[in-house]
Order: C-alpha cells, then structure tokens, then sequence
C-alpha cells in the first residue's frame, strides 16, 4: 500500500514536471529585417520595436503562460538572403510564424517559401502586391500605398487643384507610388500634366523641377524616402517654386524635418497616426495604443518611434492576440489572424477577412502639415 | 591527365553525397547557392584568372540570364529549358559584340568600362518596370521540371543545379588544359609574346569574354527558377565586387580555387551569424588576413598552412 502510494506520488511528481516543461516551452516567432543597407531605415526600429514588445509581454508573464521567444535576422536588404534566412527559420529554428521582411522586394521573394512551408508571414513592407492577390498564408501591417495616394487626391479635389505634377524615386517604394498616383488620377478627375523620376541617391534635382515650373502643374507630388524628399523641398525653395509640395508617408518623421530645416515648412503629406498621437481627439480608437508604443519607445531607445516600428509592433501583437485566442500551430495562427476584428493597432484599425490580408482602411492616414517644425493635422 | 580526372571525379562524389549529411535542413538552402556562386566564380576566373582580363561588371550577365529567362517564362509563358538556351546565346552574342571595343583597353581603363557596362545594365533593370517590375522585383517564375517531376524543394534544386555545375567544371579544366588554355596564358603573361607566337589575342580575349558570359547567363537562369523572384538589387555593382572577391580569395587561375572562394563567400556568413551585430567586422578582417596571408588563394594557401604545420610540429619533435 505505502509502495503503492510513493509510486503515485512519483507519477504525480513527472506529470507535475512534464507539465511546467510543456508550460514552459516558449512560442517562436521569426524576424525579417533589413537592420544594415540601404533600407536600414527601415529595419532598425522595426528591429527594436519588435524586440522591445516580444521583451514586454514576457515580463508581463508571456500569453497564456508560455513566454515568446523572437529569433530576429538581418536581411541587409538582400532579396536572395531573406530567402536563405526565411528557410533557416522554418527549418532550423522551427517558428510558428515570421514577422517582415522589411521591404516589398524582399517580401515577395519569400512568399513562394512560406505558402509552400505553411507558415504565417506578416510582411511589415508597404507593396499593394504583396496581399492583392490574397496569399493563404500572406498577411501586412503597413499601409497600402493606395490609400496614402487616395488621401492626397481626395484634398486636391477638395482644393480644386487638378493638375498635378508628380516626381517619384526610381526605386521599389517610388514605383510602387508611380503607378498608384497614375492608376488613381481619373478616378478623383485629377490631370498629371508631368511625370519625373529621380535616382535615390541624387544630391540636385533642380533640373526636373525647372522642367516642372514650366509645366501647368497646380501642386507637386513628390514620393519617395530620405534623403531625397529633403533635398527636393531644399531645391524648390531656391528656385522660387511656388507649387504648394505634397509628400508620400515614406518621409513622415522627425528625421525629415531635420534634413529640410525651413523648406519643410507647409508641405503637407498623409502619416499615419504615430506622428499626432498626442493631440488625436479622444475618440479615436488608435489613441490607446499609439500613446502607449510612443511612451515605451521614448524610454527604450531614446528617440521617437516612427510608424515604420509601428508595423512590427502591429505584426507581434496580432500573433499575441491569435496565440491568445488558443492558436499554437502555425495553420491555427493563419487561420485565427484572418479572423480578427476591430484590432487597433499603430498602422491602423486592422480588420482581416479572407478576401483582405492587408486589412486597413482609409482612416488608417491622417494628413499632416509641418508647420513650425512640427506636425499640425489639416482638417 | 587521369589523375586530374580521379580528383574531379573524388570531388563530384563528394558533392553529391553531401546532402545525406545535411539532410534536408535550412544549409541545403545555402548550399544550391554555393553551386551557383561557383559557376559564376569559375566563369568570371577564366576572365581574370587565365586570360587577365578584369571584369566588374559581370553581375549584370549574371543578372540578364536570370531577367531573360524570368520574363520568357512569366511573362510570356516559354518552356524554361527553352528560354535558359536563348538567354545563354542573346548574353554571350551581346558579350562577344561590346567584347570587341572593351577588351581593346587595359588595367584600370578596362576596369572603369566594364564597371560602367554592369551599371549600365543595372539600370535598365530597374527603370524598365514594364518589362521587369522595376525595383520591387519580378515574381511568378516557374520552378524547373522534366515531365511531371519538378524541381521544387532544396535537395531536388541541389542535383540539379550541382549537376550542372559539375558539367561547367568538367568543361572548363578542359579548356584549361588544352591549346586555347595554355594561349590564354600566354596573353596573361605577355600579350606581345602571344601574339608573336601565332595566337590571334584579340579574338581569343573577346571569345573568353563571351564563353564567360554565357556560363553567368547559364547561372542567372538556375537562379531565376530557384528563387521564382528576381529583383534589381542581387545583381548591382556589389555582387560584382563579391564575384571579384570570391575569384581572388579562392585562386587565380584554379577552377577548385573558384569552388573553394564561392564556398566560403557564401558560407562564412552564415556561420558568422552567431556573432550577431560583429559578423561583418570578423567577416572583413578574415578577409583581410587572408588575402594578407595566402595571397596565392585558399586553393594555395591551404596546402601551405598545412605543409607549415607539419612541419612545425615535426621541429618541435626533434627539439
């Protein structure tokens, strides 16, 4: 009886074990981001806003008693190492879902790896088609450039400018720009009366702003990421353009108003909330979260967080609320992400459905005017 | 000659036995790359190794293959087996034709045309966004398939890009060995010396050029169907330079030497990442020493760390 009873306890004591081990095991999640190259700009606080969340839910005691555990590489920009690297996370480190990569060239060199390994990717890159068509495994939490050009066309309408002209940067994000401001145009009876591409490492670009004086362009459209938007809004300045300057979002931070000093001043561009947090009306569903990643930001790194960490941020959190939600597996996770609702996130009010993997819509933008170095949201 | 042939054959079982030790994992992934980076490392080493002639632009070969035969294939729907051919003769047509005033130049001049040509074609890469999808890539392409079967996963991807490879290696120590080889040596060594002995070296470094473009075009094409997904930024100025760097690292003038710099080029940094934000500086400084410490190549150098080590060891014996 008593050897009876110790065996018992003995069995109870493994069970017990074996228990906290299974409890203990953490989830795995996989990161994608260019930390070094040209795109750094990018992958750096995308970086560190996903490391500085992953790190908060496990101090706060992980999702429902399992901890997360981030495996984070750096792509360097390099579409031919996501690829290597998004291999050497399903395979070696065996996650359950990737976050990134950071951008839109990068992200489709390794969607045919992950609809053929089954694993969920939340793409923090801005591409429209990188989820149109819909991948079954396939997901974004950064803003379809559609809607930032819809939000520029829609003031102009309002402004009853019609003939625009635009000067977009030869590279993925400047393209992907190009053809949505030329594919939306009719749609708001809007003219493009001239069309320049600059290269992003350019230094002068007074020659296709001569070109664009003489045009009959009533404001100028320029879409691209810094430096290049700074030193345009330098040039218009000394060239006397009286064109009011619209931007893309790729320039919404701070940084941007350091590198145009005064010729920043009036140029109005679509953000995302990030930037205004603090004087959104308190309505605003956002505000929760933006005033809580820009907070936490602040005390982690010293500086501001951008809304390009505020898609990591987007990515973590709706993979905490699937696994919340009871998902574990990777085919459970894609399917629960495709189910949420009402998620406010940075990015946006995320509202998934298996006809829409980018989720976002047009409120997700507000559109702002820099004024006295700082960003004043036009009503 | 057989005991090139045994070596050859030594190394073409280990290559193919390889991934039953590896076994399917993420580095089978790295290791089809290391094939490609070692046809485009031997392609680029009969250029600079045997006949002399530097290149800095032969990423952007490497690059038209794999646009060519990714556009035929997405785009126009051709049969990929059809499109690597064309993509391999429009490359090497296109080599042979700008071959003629390039390879006229010498040392820095010849460095600074080929460095323009590859940015050049760089640049149509990128501007062309009907024909190429521009700077955010061109996706879609098929994988490879014979019949039914498809070449869809690492290990298949392996054989068959390895098999290839091997067939490049295979062909070009031939050449090495024979007539043509030897005249390109001589040009390397003294092209006046050359030329007086018979050899016609202005055709013969125009035809190297071309025969080195079309084994990158070869390349570009494997990776093009490997991937499914091209985009401007693999085949910029940078991967010329890393070309350049694997040639030089591995061995002048040995096509083991080219396997043996692609190898390590491609794998170091994998195994480097475990030193997480200090892998470029241990990257660079390896690189450093090396180049410092073997400056004939690894294909060199190694033998001679290991004859100093025996040797070492065997005077520390007697003492």
């Amino acid at each position: 009886m008593r050897f009876r009873f110790i065996q018992f306890l003995a069995a109870a004591f493994t069970l017990c074990i074996a228990q906290a081990a299974v409890a203990a095991a953490p989830i795995k999640i996989g990161a994608l981001f260019a930390v070094t190259g040209p795109a750094a700009f990018l992958g750096e606080p995308e970086r560190n806003t996903a490391k500085m969340v992953v790190d908060e839910i496990n101090k706060a005691g992980g999702v429902k008693g399992r901890k997360l555990e981030l495996v984070t590489y750096d792509t360097a920009g390099d579409a031919t190492k996501a690829v290597q690297l998004a291999t050497k996370l399903i395979k070696d480190d065996k996650v359950v879902a990737i976050i990134g990569p950071s951008t839109t060239g990068e992200t489709m060199a390794v969607i045919p790896v992950v609809e053929k390994e089954q694993i969920p990717l939340i793409s923090c890159s801005a591409g429209s088609k990188i989820t149109d068509p819909v991948k079954k495994w396939v997901f974004k939490t950064a803003q379809n450039d559609s809607l930032a050009v819809a939000k520029i066309f829609e003031y102009l309408q309002k402004q009853k400018q019609n003939k625009v002209a635009i000067l977009t940067v030869s590279d993925g994000f400047g393209s992907s720009g190009r053809e949505q401001l030329k594919a939306q145009a009719a749609k708001f009876g809007i003219n493009i009366v001239s069309d320049d591409t600059y290269g992003p490492k350019d230094t002068d670009m007074t020659a296709q702003l001569t070109k664009i004086r003489g045009s009959q362009a009533q404001a100028l459209i320029v879409w691209g990421t810094n430096p290049g938007p700074a030193v345009i809004a330098k040039n218009a300045k000394q060239l006397g353009l009286k064109l009011p300057l619209y931007m893309s979002h790729g320039v919404s931070s701070k940084k941007f108003i350091d590198l145009a000093g005064d010729a920043a001043e009036g140029i109005r561009l679509p953000s995302g909330k990030v930037l205004v947090a603090d004087v959104l009306s308190n309505s605003d569903s956002q505000k929760k979260s933006l005033l809580a990643f820009v907070k936490d930001y602040q005390n982690h790194y010293k500086t501001e967080g951008d809304h390009f960490g505020g898609h990591a941020w987007d990515a973590v959190m709706l993979i905490k609320t699937a696994v919340e939600q009871g998902a574990e597996s990777p085919a459970a996770i894609r399917d629960q992400l495709e189910k949420t609702k009402n998620f406010h996130g940075i990015g946006g009010t995320f509202n998934f459905s298996s006809q829409d993997h980018a989720g976002l819509g047009k409120d997700a933008f507000v559109l702002v005017e820099i004024k006295n170095k700082d960003w004043v949201i036009v009503k | 000659m057989s005991r090139d042939l045994l070596k050859f054959l030594a190394f073409a079982v280990l290559v193919l036995l390889a991934p039953l030790y590896f076994k399917g994992g993420y580095l089978m992934n790295v290791l089809v790359f290391v094939g490609i980076h070692t046809m485009l490392a031997i392609g680029l080493n009969l250029l600079l190794g045997y006949a002399g002639q530097i290149s800095l632009g032969h990423a952007g070969f490497f690059g038209m293959g794999a646009y060519l035969s990714g556009i035929l294939t997405a785009t126009y729907a051709w049969n990929p087996w059809l499109a690597m051919p064309l993509a391999a003769l429009l490359v090497g047509a296109l080599a042979f034709m700008i071959g003629f005033p390039i390879l006229k130049l010498k040392g820095h001049y010849l460095a600074m045309a080929t460095l323009g040509m590859g940015i050049i074609i760089y640049i149509v890469f990128n501007e062309t966004i009907d024909l190429t999808g521009g700077p955010s890539g061109l996706s879609g392409i098929p994988s490879l398939s014979i019949g039914t079967f498809t070449f869809d996963s690492d290990v298949k991807n392996y054989y068959l890009i390895w098999s290839i490879t091997l067939g490049t290696i295979l062909l070009t120590l031939n050449l090495a060995n024979s007539r043509v080889g030897r005249a390109l040596r001589a040009v390397h060594d003294s092209e006046v010396a050359a030329r007086v002995v018979g050899v016609n070296a202005r055709l013969l470094k125009v035809q190297i050029f071309a025969l080195s473009a079309v084994i990158s075009s070869v390349a570009g094409s494997l990776y093009a169907h490997t991937m499914t997904f091209v985009a401007p930024a693999s085949f910029g100025f940078n991967f010329s330079v890393e070309l350049l760097t694997m040639v030089v690292i591995g061995g002048l003038g040995s096509i083991y030497g080219s396997f043996l710099g692609a190898a390590l080029l491609t794998l170091l940094p994998e195994f480097l990442r475990a030193a997480h934000d200090y892998d470029i500086i241990i990257y660079g400084g390896l690189l450093m020493l090396m180049v410092m410490f073997m400056p004939g190549g690894l294909v060199r150098g190694i033998p001679d760390l290991f004859r100093m080590l025996v040797k070492g060891r065997g005077g520390d014996g007697h003492a």
